[in-house]
């Protein structure tokens, strides 16, 4: 089997309080995969850390079989692109000018025609061209997120990270996001790793999934292999049904679980 | 990636509306910088032609160009001898200085993410200003001779900015942090300036008052330079980040997601721009409306590009800083108010104008 993004034994502590103790899961190229888990497990800062924008203790990433830790800044970010929370901006500047900022990477001083010309092709793709001239601030959240995912796409990175894409954003919006990351996907032009907090748009798009819980993966594989109430009682503390749909598990949440605390 | 986007950008040859609307607002940024250039020649042929001498705009800039082709024109001497050695450096200074608080306003605000931030933020002109005072009373100079009060102030500025810098690199640097630090210094350099005036004499508290309210008189030929050189050297370098500056705008982690090391693009920036505020500062004393506002105006009529937005900064703080100090010069001649003065009772206004004009909720954008 091909890998195409490794992490070993992943070590990372905020100020002594352990996060991330010993994280390992190996992903195969062009795959949806999701990272679920309850709030505090680790989600953002395991995708942190692959990003390097933290620095994980100890533990290794490996992309293409080449150690990340050991790349130059610029080199992991022609190798991997991160689609950040929402926020707002202090100096916001322009669609076009924020979504150039992801051609950094692969331009000097001056940007050239070409460069200007990804962005836009990338803008058509995502159906927000027209929006270019808008400043960021002034967009839906629906639009924000587009644009966030615009900037990673002009990075021409093999493989997205994406901090909660659909967490500010209405059903169709949510829809719409992810329909677009699994296109990519299935056109084999990217691998996805995403943290999501629900548990129905991860297990639909998907091809595989991460629980984590207090900083340790609890279980990995397809959707229907993870989503049980079994490990949603244990992870989340909530008994929850499962219902099939299309072959896809999908979660019914039915009341917490009495005893225990919410990791 | 590739793949997929090369498939779309099959160019149809025609531009779609937003994009050639993408189009016109960079020629518009250009336009822009172009326009206040121009201004800028016709105000220093126009105030050349102020004062107690009476000089026409046309001979003001025959003697500026005999300089360089000598044979050409007919100035007489004493004119020319006025034009270069009184008005026309007082006028290139002014560009100098203006200049330089624009751009350096602009890379602080970019890198410290904080509308507020500008070159006196870091308690640069606080710390210059009691190196001035350790001068004054003390007599006590790091550079002797005629260079006892600048050379000070330049110390005891770089000193300051260093201390913010080096404890925000040791910590992490945070912008946060940074600019409380930089405020905290402020006061405390500010209080000891007090001190110091508290037990200065008459003759020390004029030097120490003058220094404070900002002059252009200090710049005289010998000493450009000097100031040349650190502007040839550090504007460029200042340039050379934009790219960075624009994407640490978004943050540090996206900034740091794209391949910029947010942190050593900080530090980098904070040195160089540091360095070329004191430089500055230490000639002309606290003009620190500039920094703050040149870049503010620039960005509402530019945009967020820094690749545009450095230089028109600096080109915006030449042209406000230099019509100010001419109107200071004139207003109530032969009394001449000091230009630190005057820039803030000519600029805010007009600032507090495009701020209630903008139909923005952020002036800033």
């Amino acid at each position: 089997m091909m890998i195409k993004l490794q992490a070993k034994d992943i070590i990372f502590s905020y100020d002594s309080v352990p996060i991330l103790k010993n994280v390992s899961f190996e992903i195969p190229p062009a795959k949806l995969v999701a990272i679920v888990g309850p709030n505090g497990s680790g989600k953002s800062t395991l995708i942190k850390c692959i990003d390097r924008i933290l620095t994980p203790q100890s533990g290794s990433i490996l992309i293409d079989r080449k150690e990340v830790t050991r790349m130059k800044r610029m080199d992991v970010a022609r190798n991997i692109a991160y689609v950040p929370q929402n926020s707002l901006r202090i100096f916001p500047n322009n669609v076009v000018d924020t979504v150039l900022m992801g051609r950094r990477p692969h331009l000097g001083w001056i940007s050239s025609d070409d460069d200007e010309e990804k962005v836009w092709a990338v803008l058509r793709l995502l159906g927000i061209e027209e929006l270019g001239m808008n400043n960021f601030n002034e967009l839906s959240g629906g639009q924000q997120q587009k644009v966030l995912l615009a900037r990673a796409l002009v990075q021409e990175a093999d493989v997205l990270l994406l901090d909660e894409p659909t967490s500010n954003l209405d059903i169709w919006h949510q829809l719409d996001v992810m329909n677009i990351i699994r296109d990519l996907v299935n056109k084999k032009v990217i691998t996805a790793l995403m943290a999501v907090h629900d548990l129905n748009l991860a297990s639909r798009y998907s091809d595989r999934m991460i629980m984590m819980k207090s900083g340790k993966i609890v279980a990995a594989g397809e959707p229907s292999y993870v989503l049980t109430p079994e490990n949603i009682e244990s992870v989340y503390n909530v008994e929850a049904a499962v219902r099939k749909q299309s072959e896809t598990p999908y979660i019914i949440p039915l009341k917490q679980a009495p005893i225990g605390r919410k990791g | 990636m590739t793949k997929a986007v090369k498939r779309r950008s099959s160019r149809t040859g025609k531009l779609s509306t937003t994009q050639e609307a993408y189009k016109k607002f960079v020629f518009r940024k250009t336009a822009f910088m172009g326009t206040i250039l121009l201004l800028i020649i016709l105000l220093t042929g126009i105030i050349i032609t102020l004062g107690p001498l009476d000089i026409t705009v046309t001979e003001a800039y025959c003697a500026l160009l005999d300089k360089l082709y000598p044979d050409c024109f007919n100035v007489d001497d004493l004119t020319e001898q006025v034009i270069w050695n009184i008005r026309f450096p007082r006028i290139i200074g002014g560009v100098m200085a203006g200049f330089g608080f624009g751009v350096c306003g602009c890379v602080m605000q970019a890198v410290l993410k904080n509308p507020l931030a500008s070159p006196f933020t870091l308690g640069i002109s606080a710390g210059a200003q009691f190196g001035i005072a350790v001068a004054a009373v003390l007599g006590i100079s790091v550079i002797g001779g005629p260079y006892l009060l600048i050379g000070n102030a330049f110390v005891f500025a770089l000193l300051c900015s260093g201390f913010i810098i080096a404890l925000a690199t040791v910590k992490g640097a945070t912008s946060e942090t940074m600019i409380l630090a930089g405020i905290a210094v402020n006061y405390l350099f500010t209080a000891m300036s007090q001190l110091f005036k508290y037990f200065a004499s008459d003759e020390q508290l004029r030097l120490m008052t003058s220094w404070g309210m900002g002059d252009l008189a200090a710049f005289t030929w010998e000493r450009f330079p000097l100031i040349l050189v650190v502007f040839v050297i550090c504007i460029p370098l200042l340039m050379s980040k934009a790219w960075d500056l624009n994407i640490m705008t978004a943050g540090d982690e996206t900034a740091k997601s794209i391949g910029v090391d947010a942190n050593n693009v900080r530090t980098f920036i904070m040195v160089i721009s540091s360095l070329l505020v004191a430089t500055v500062v230490c000639f002309t004393g606290t003009i620190g409306f500039i920094g703050l506002v040149a870049p503010h105006i620039a960005r509402m009529i530019i945009g967020g590009d820094h690749r545009f937005l450095i230089p028109a900064s600096g080109i915006l703080g030449a042209f406000v800083l230099i019509l100010a100090d001419a109107i200071g010069m004139n207003i109530i001649a032969p009394t001449i108010i000091p230009t630190g003065i005057m820039t803030s009772l000519i600029g805010v206004p007009f600032f507090m104008y495009l701020i209630l004009k903008g139909k923005r909720r952020e002036f800033w954008t």
